[in-house]
């Protein structure tokens, strides 16, 4: 069983939603995301979702857009990112972590020199925006290959036939966008949500874990109460977007950065067991 | 109709030109694209839908557009005879329109009451609002903060026309990025909302559908130089930004083993340099904006910023049919400076009156190039997609002229 199945697993069991953040890897540089890294680990998150930096950032809205230029500002790449991986890996051997980026810079490593890679920097998933199953050619199967799992997503505009196909695809979790739309926008249509999350549970029993426009508290709870668990992202690039480089930075800065983080775990765990794995 | 030929078919039904092409868009997007597709697969069968965009072609466009024989500049060359397919005579000045009118029709078709466009040098914003104000649809078009201020005259022409112009300041505030704004907000508004992409690239079906409505140029020009010269041309010259003019020009030209083919991008300061926008001259195969395509992009897999004199050419990516038949070898893909643009730019002007656009002005440059090697029996055709009306600010300011003045650059 991958990390990633076992640590959803271990939270299923306690009746627990899995919280999972994400940031932009080097984002202002990699020293910076490595602390926070270990620091959201700290405040409750499950796993990490590390957005790998492109500067054409489609499927985005600004918070993460203005992340991505900030980290290709400091000098960003690839490279970069898988060497944050393992040094992460390095000090913390439970917390899964899963590459979210776009297809170029992987087309341009290579489909297998990625793989071999993100298997030897201990990486447990891959998810990239703008590439659907059908355009995958083989790396599914080199992924697959290497145990790292391949996370798809599915929207509120996914007919049911697709997400049917897109779960043969999936491994891992079920990544749920929650809107139509782009990362960061606001989230409103909290009963389609519950709809479509009740429909594709009927397709599959891969952890849901909804995404795209949690960005508080309140919607966090809301949302953690429909699927397995939640993505925060655009909320807390914004944040990093406030913190000065490593240089510049007081003690307890990044722990403030991120406490929404732990905020929203305090929150999940006080309703421990009111959600939806009671019924 | 478009025609098709056994050897240069593609795509294929999933949108692929051999390796290139595709449907790499976000998950919120597939189902936009898929319908998409359906849709213009129905309607391209429909005989009813091609009559009416040629006779919206006809009395609105003003096509067919002329081919002109440009003899003093021929006699320049001192070689072959240099033709002229004039779609700089259409309305709004540019071969944009022949796609936005097929496009507006399939978006009224599929009920949109809204449209979306990216714009680079204007002509597509423009040709797109007046489409948009012709069938009452609100229009939005984006445009990147450097391009609005090199292409001044055509953002108030779209406001004119009633479109909404917004600036875009992300990245390198140029087509790219208004690309990448153009695709969230179609994300986001899916439901309501065309996108009227401009070129031959994007995700399927566009770079096959844009490049059925372009085609119009080359059918007209295949039977035009029959009629005038009685033969095929021994080459065809047009400019490659996303490449919609070009490919336009060469679809039906393809079976024609004879006739040369040359697609020229913008080698802005040199091909040695990196300030250019030739990704099929310098580039390499990567996946953006939908598609998989030859890009600028660096040993990372990040986009580079591209330079060029001309806004529209200015763009990392091209459409994945012109990779293709880089690949094939169908079609010889060359650059054209700056420096040469304008030199193309001022010498049309001065020995045909014609201003030309300096997207225009780069096959131009290849052209007298390419003609001063051949003889005065042969023939090429250059496709002129463009007017330089909107470029005339722009030119004054790089030449340090005083646009205004009546002294004007001598």
């Amino acid at each position: 069983m991958s990390r990633i199945s076992q640590c959803a697993a271990r939270a299923a069991a306690e009746g627990r939603g899995l919280l999972i953040p994400y940031l932009v890897a080097g984002d202002p540089d990699f020293e910076t995301s490595l602390e926070i890294m270990h620091e959201l680990v700290r405040q409750g998150a499950d796993m990490i979702e590390l957005g790998v930096p492109f500067s054409d950032p489609s499927s985005d809205g600004p918070a993460i857009q203005r992340g991505a230029e900030r980290a290709l500002a400091g000098g960003a790449s690839l490279d970069g990112v898988l060497e944050l991986a393992a040094n992460f890996r390095a000090s913390d051997t439970q917390t899964p972590i899963v590459l979210m980026g776009y297809l170029n810079p992987i087309e341009i490593m290579g489909y297998a020199e990625f793989t071999e890679r993100c298997a030897r920097a201990d990486v447990d998933g891959v998810l990239v925006v703008d590439m659907p199953p059908a355009e995958a050619g083989d790396l599914p199967a080199l992924l697959s290959g290497r145990e790292i799992d391949r996370i798809f997503l599915v929207s509120p505009t996914t007919t049911a036939a697709r997400a049917k196909e897109i779960i043969e695809y999936t491994s891992g979790y079920l990544y749920y966008a929650s809107l139509k739309g782009v990362t960061g926008a606001a989230l409103e249509d909290r009963e389609s949500v519950a709809e479509n999350i009740a429909r594709i549970r009927g397709w599959t029993a891969l952890p849901l874990v909804i995404g795209f426009g949690i960005r508080d508290v309140e919607t966090a709870l809301a949302m953690s109460e429909l699927g397995d668990g939640i993505i925060i992202g655009s909320a807390l690039v914004e944040r990093i977007g406030q913190l000065p480089g490593a240089a510049g930075r007081k003690a307890g800065q990044i722990s403030e950065t991120v406490a929404l983080i732990g905020a929203v775990r305090q929150t999940l765990d006080a309703r421990q067991g009111t959600g939806k794995h009671d019924s | 109709m478009p025609d098709t030929d056994t050897d240069f078919s593609g795509p294929d039904e999933t949108g692929h030109f051999g390796p290139y092409g595709g449907m790499f868009v976000g998950e919120t997007l597939i189902r936009a694209v898929t319908e998409l597709a359906q849709a213009y697969a129905e309607l391209s069968s429909n005989r009813e839908f091609w009559k009416g965009f040629d006779a919206d072609l006809a009395d609105y466009v003003g096509r067919p557009s002329p081919i002109y024989l440009a003899e003093r500049l021929s006699d320049a060359c001192n070689g072959a005879r240099i033709w002229l397919k004039r779609e700089d005579l259409n309305h709004t000045g540019a071969h944009k329109v022949n796609n936005t009118i097929g496009q507006a029709l399939l978006a009224r078709h599929m009920g949109k009451t809204r449209l979306i466009a990216e714009t680079g040098a204007g002509q597509h914003g423009v040709a797109s609002a007046t489409v948009a104000a012709r069938l009452g649809l609100q229009c939005r078009v984006y445009m990147g903060a450097e391009d609005i201020v090199r292409q001044t005259p055509n953002v108030y022409r779209m406001k004119l026309l009633g479109a909404e112009v917004v600036s875009v300041d992300s990245g390198s505030r140029t087509l790219k990025d208004a690309m990448n704004e153009a695709l969230r907000d179609w994300a986001t508004n899916v439901d309501d909302t065309y996108y009227i992409i401009g070129t031959v690239a994007g995700p399927h079906p566009y770079p096959q559908m844009v490049r059925d409505f372009q085609s119009v140029i080359g059918r007209e020009a295949r039977s035009q130089m029959l009629e005038r010269t009685g033969a095929l041309p021994e080459a065809l010259v047009a400019c490659v930004g996303g490449g919609s003019n070009a490919i336009g020009l060469f679809h039906p030209f393809l079976a024609d083993s004879d006739v040369a083919m040359y697609g020229v991008e913008a080698a802005g300061l040199g091909l040695e340099t990196p300030d250019h926008a030739a990704p099929l001259c310098a580039g390499r195969p990567g996946v953006l904006h939908g598609n998989r395509t030859y890009l600028m992009t660096d040993e990372h897999g990040q986009i580079l910023d591209t330079h060029s004199i001309s806004a529209g050419l200015d763009y990392p990516g091209v459409g994945p049919e012109h990779s293709w038949l880089k690949d094939l070898k169908r079609v010889q893909y060359v650059g054209a400076t700056d420096a040469e643009a304008l030199e193309a730019f001022h010498r049309l002007t001065r020995l045909e009156g014609i201003i030309p656009a300096l997207e225009s002005s780069h096959a131009l440059a290849w052209a007298t190039r390419l003609a001063a090697g051949m003889n005065g029996e042969q023939n090429i055709l250059v496709n002129l997609s463009g007017r330089g009306d909107k470029d005339i600010e722009a030119v004054a300011r790089l030449e340090g002229a005083d646009y205004g003045s009546i002294s004007g650059p001598g």
